[in-house]
């Protein structure tokens, strides 16, 4: 999509009284079938192709309708110093800072909402991949900070669904230090007796696996989603091999024992729901268990019972 | 035979002409002791002149020369009792990494490092400092062995980065890191981390997030090399001098930002050029950040540590 697809032909198109048309947009193609989805059907669907279940890139936003009941709550970030290096590739940094910002409608690309999912309280930062790619810079390092801070404070899990390319480049050493930032922000939320619980979208790699993402109690993703830390061009240049299939996909980790699972968007919110209330004991509960120092040694099982072989499920 | 670098050349010329005139000297020849001396004087401050205003680029390169002292040099020098440790109890050892126990100035110590190596065949020993997995889990594995026995912690550090490789994503790289930075963080004993030459990245990080952080004068620090950025950033690798500009990756950047405590002066003309001096000069600024910590207890320098490095990025200008 340029200006000419975007703003031009349409404009030419209604100029020129020509036949009307379906708008494009109502139509979406599935980057991976190829197959055409009619826009409320993929709404529907929560951005999942219905004819090859292939898993889009959705904004952060819509992450918090899909996970969150109706009614949750945004939270206002703490600003970050803007293009701190006054970085300048080929444009200004502050310039595509300012138009990220502009056409994404946030600060950074991290939102941080807080309320509840089936009912059970929690904060939930998502990444918005649009937004320069997700990267991670003092932005971003602030927002999951500031997720931490308000878990601890309203004794909730926190939940980040991530999707990033990874550093934030044009922030330089200090995006480098967002990650033991976060790593931080992941003590805070354990400390406290807080599930910590990542779901890895789609792409997620460099700085952002090699820090707070790959140190949840509990390690989702959402299928086909492009996990690692080494990007597949740098890998290959480096070993000079032919990748292997589906290498660093969703399937692939959990294959290599670096996830826990791989879950389906439309059962994401269920999964959370259950894991939470699974890993939540009620307080009253957890008050009137007996401390562990003083609790009996376990009574040995009765020596009929013991030399039964363990069942078998 | 000396290794100099391109922006060396004049003087790589110069030191030609005065080996050569030596020669001449030594073979009988008429004395030129007067033109040595002139020529070693041009030579002398063309080498200050060159060093005092070395591009972010020429330190780059700096940072990676061959002869630049490396991690066991530091610890070989600096350190009584050396006793490597091997391994991350669970699939190798990398030899990327470096870590064991010893004695700084008497006290006993564990010691970290990325190890680039100095020859071919060390260098392919230890995978040109590039760690995998194992690298890092054998680190963190060290890391809580101080904490657990009140050691204090050195890290040398000096890589590219983390080995970007197939075998290495399959074994979690990426975990293996933030589980070596969260070591760092948690670790109840005085912590002091150097950068001797590259600090690539991740791969450096995860040695890094200590209570004092040093840099040599000529060593760098970037979240990616000016070579990648470049090929991102501009398409062209070939811009890597102007990416090594933008990224702002020298000492005297990353102390400008607050990112790290200390700059660690070099001798003149590098570190390569008087390696015993360079070693003597960081192990002192090292025995001077590490001596107020140790009156600290564990849980003041893990807060610390924290709030360190909770405000890196929240005032950082240039």
């Amino acid at each position: 999509m340029n200006w000419i697809s975007e703003w031009a032909l349409p404009k030419i198109k209604t100029l020129f009284g020509g036949p009307r048309e379906v708008p494009e947009n109502l139509w979406h193609k599935c980057p991976a079938c190829e197959q055409m989805i009619f826009h409320r059907d993929l709404e529907r669907a929560l951005h999942v192709c219905p004819h090859c279940g292939h898993h889009m890139r959705v904004g952060a936003r819509q992450r918090m309708d899909y996970t969150l009941d109706p009614n949750w709550q945004r939270i206002e970030l703490p600003k970050a110093p803007a293009d701190p290096l006054r970085f300048r590739d080929q444009r200004r940094y502050g310039e595509r800072l300012r138009d990220a910002q502009a056409k994404a409608g946030q600060e950074d690309a991290v939102v941080v909402a807080h309320g509840a999912i089936e009912g059970h309280r929690a904060v939930v930062a998502a990444f918005e991949f649009s937004f320069m790619g997700g990267s991670m810079g003092a932005g971003v390092g602030e927002a999951l900070v500031t997720a931490a801070r308000l878990a601890v404070l309203q004794d909730s899990p926190l939940i980040v669904f991530t999707a990033s390319g990874g550093a934030r480049m044009q922030e330089g050493a200090i995006s480098l230090m967002q990650m033991p930032r976060t790593v931080i922000a992941t003590r805070m939320v354990k400390e406290a007796g807080l599930p910590f619980i990542v779901v890895l979208a789609d792409p997620t790699t460099g700085g952002v696996t090699a820090s707070f993402a790959m140190l949840g109690d509990l390690q989702i993703a959402e299928p086909g989603a492009l996990i690692g830390f080494a990007g597949a061009r740098v890998i290959e240049q480096t070993v000079r091999e032919k990748l292997p299939e589906g290498f660093q996909r969703a399937e692939y980790l959990l294959e290599h024992g670096i996830l826990d699972m791989v879950v389906k968007r439309g059962e994401m919110r269920a999964t959370l729901a259950r894991l939470i209330g699974l890993l939540r004991v009620p307080q009253r509960e957890s008050e009137s268990l007996p401390e562990p120092e003083v609790e009996a040694p376990p009574a040995l099982p009765a020596p009929a019972e013991a030399e039964k072989p363990a069942p078998v499920t | 035979m000396r290794h100099f670098l391109d922006f060396e050349k004049p003087l790589a010329e110069l030191e030609g002409k005065i080996e050569e005139l030596r020669r001449t000297t030594d073979a009988g020849g008429i004395d030129v002791a007067e033109e040595v001396g002139r020529l070693r004087d041009k030579a002398q401050s063309l080498l200050r002149a060159t060093y005092a205003r070395l591009s972010p680029w020429q330190k780059t390169l700096v940072a990676r020369h061959p002869d630049r002292p490396k991690c066991l040099d530091y610890i070989r020098a600096l350190i009584e009792d050396w006793t490597p440790l091997a391994g991350d109890r669970a699939f190798a050892d990398d030899a990327a990494v470096v870590g064991g126990l010893g004695r700084f100035r008497g006290r006993a110590v564990a010691v970290l490092g990325t190890e680039k190596g100095s020859d071919t065949e060390s260098r392919v020993l230890h995978n040109f400092g590039m760690a995998r997995p194992e690298g890092y889990r054998k680190a963190r594995r060290i890391i809580e062995l101080a904490g657990r026995f009140g050691l204090p912690i050195l890290s040398f550090v000096d890589t590219a980065g983390a080995f970007p490789g197939i075998e290495a994503e399959a074994r979690g790289q990426a975990e293996a890191i933030a589980r070596s930075i969260e070591a760092c963080l948690e670790a109840p004993v005085p912590f002091v981390a150097t950068i001797i030459g590259e600090g690539g990245s991740g791969g450096a990080i995860a040695l890094a997030a200590a209570d004092r952080i040093l840099m040599l004068e000529h060593s760098i620090y970037s979240v990616i090399s000016p070579e990648g950025c470049a090929s991102i950033l501009w398409r062209d690798a070939a811009q890597a001098p102007t990416a090594a500009e933008a990224l702002k990756l020298t000492a005297e950047d990353l102390r400008r930002l607050n990112l790290v405590d200390t700059v660690v002066p070099e001798p003149m003309g590098g570190a390569q050029r008087d390696p015993e001096a360079a070693i003597a000069a960081v192990g002192q600024q090292v025995w001077a950040c590490l001596e107020p910590l140790l009156a600290l207890d564990g849980a003041t320098l893990r807060a610390r540590r924290r709030e360190k490095f909770l405000e890196m990025g929240r005032n950082s200008v240039v």
